[in-house]
């Protein structure tokens, strides 16, 4: 088996494994704004920020950290957007959330842009 | 209480529901794992902060509260949606907190051991987001009671 796969496999396991961790505690906390900060959790990072150190080394993953900033305040502004649309509209959950995704990748697109 | 823990709540997690968060969960790190590889660190770490388990959670959310309601004999549309903007408000706090983990990382892991940036960084998340969270609590909340006080002084 390539290193390739093996990596891969491995941040899908540890990956998968991390976000349901956080999903269970979004699911056990009430109130429910308190239980919605594990919605934006580090789980990504937790699972894949290891695995990065281990095959390229800390400056490489420091860099990835340094994106990751970025892409925070992406998806701080694709929650916000998010928010009002459910709170002032009230449409399906799913619906908002997939068709606010754009911001998350416009917002990040713009900073990568701006840093690379 | 100001925050409670309902173990219960995990028991009413179905498997399908447990299956979507663990695939999307992990195809999203192997995504991050291969833009980083074809297209550099600094493409591949703004997907360390994609929502991953947002659009699912929140769902999850409105139906569960839905049930509930149903439950009770009313309609649960509007208030599964009223409580996944609520979810998605919360995300919006611990966004800050993502940035302020992701900070940890950027400044600490060229200088120290990532055995200490690792947990100083979920510690740093934590702290901001209870942190942040409280001081809404107790900058921006109007509590119910008070409120109904104030409509009947009226």
């Amino acid at each position: 088996m390539s290193h390739e796969l093996t990596e891969s496999l491995a941040r899908f396991f540890i990956g998968g494994t991390i976000v349901s961790f956080f999903a269970v505690l979004a699911e056990m906390f009430r109130p429910k704004s308190f239980a919605g900060l594990f919605g934006a959790a580090p789980s990504i990072a937790l699972a894949t920020l290891g695995l990065t150190i281990a095959s390229h080394g800390s400056n490489y993953a420091a860099i990835e950290a340094r994106s990751m900033i970025l892409g925070a305040i992406a998806f701080l502004c694709y929650a916000s957007a998010t928010t009002w649309m459910l709170w002032r509209y009230k449409p399906p959950a799913l619906t908002a959330t997939l068709s606010l995704m754009p911001i998350w990748f416009g917002v990040s697109f713009a900073f990568w842009l701006v840093v690379r | 209480m100001l925050i409670g823990a309902r173990f219960s709540a995990i028991k009413g997690i179905k498997p399908h529901e447990w299956i979507i968060r663990f695939v999307f969960g992990g195809a999203v790190c192997v995504v991050a794992g291969l833009v980083a590889q074809h297209y550099g660190p600094v493409l591949g770490g703004l997907f360390l902060a994609f929502p991953a388990i947002f659009p699912a959670s929140a769902s999850l959310v409105e139906a569960h509260e839905k049930q509930h309601k149903a439950r009770a004999g009313f309609d649960g549309t509007n208030r599964g949606r009223t409580v996944a903007a609520i979810d998605a408000y919360g995300a919006t706090i611990g966004c800050i907190a993502l940035a302020g983990f992701a900070a940890v990382f950027w400044i600490w892991l060229p200088r120290t051991s990532p055995w200490i940036v690792f947990p100083l960084a979920t510690l740093v998340w934590l702290t901001v987001a209870v942190g942040l969270w409280l001081l809404r609590k107790r900058f921006f909340h109007k509590p119910r009671s008070a409120s109904m006080q104030k409509g009947r002084s009226r």
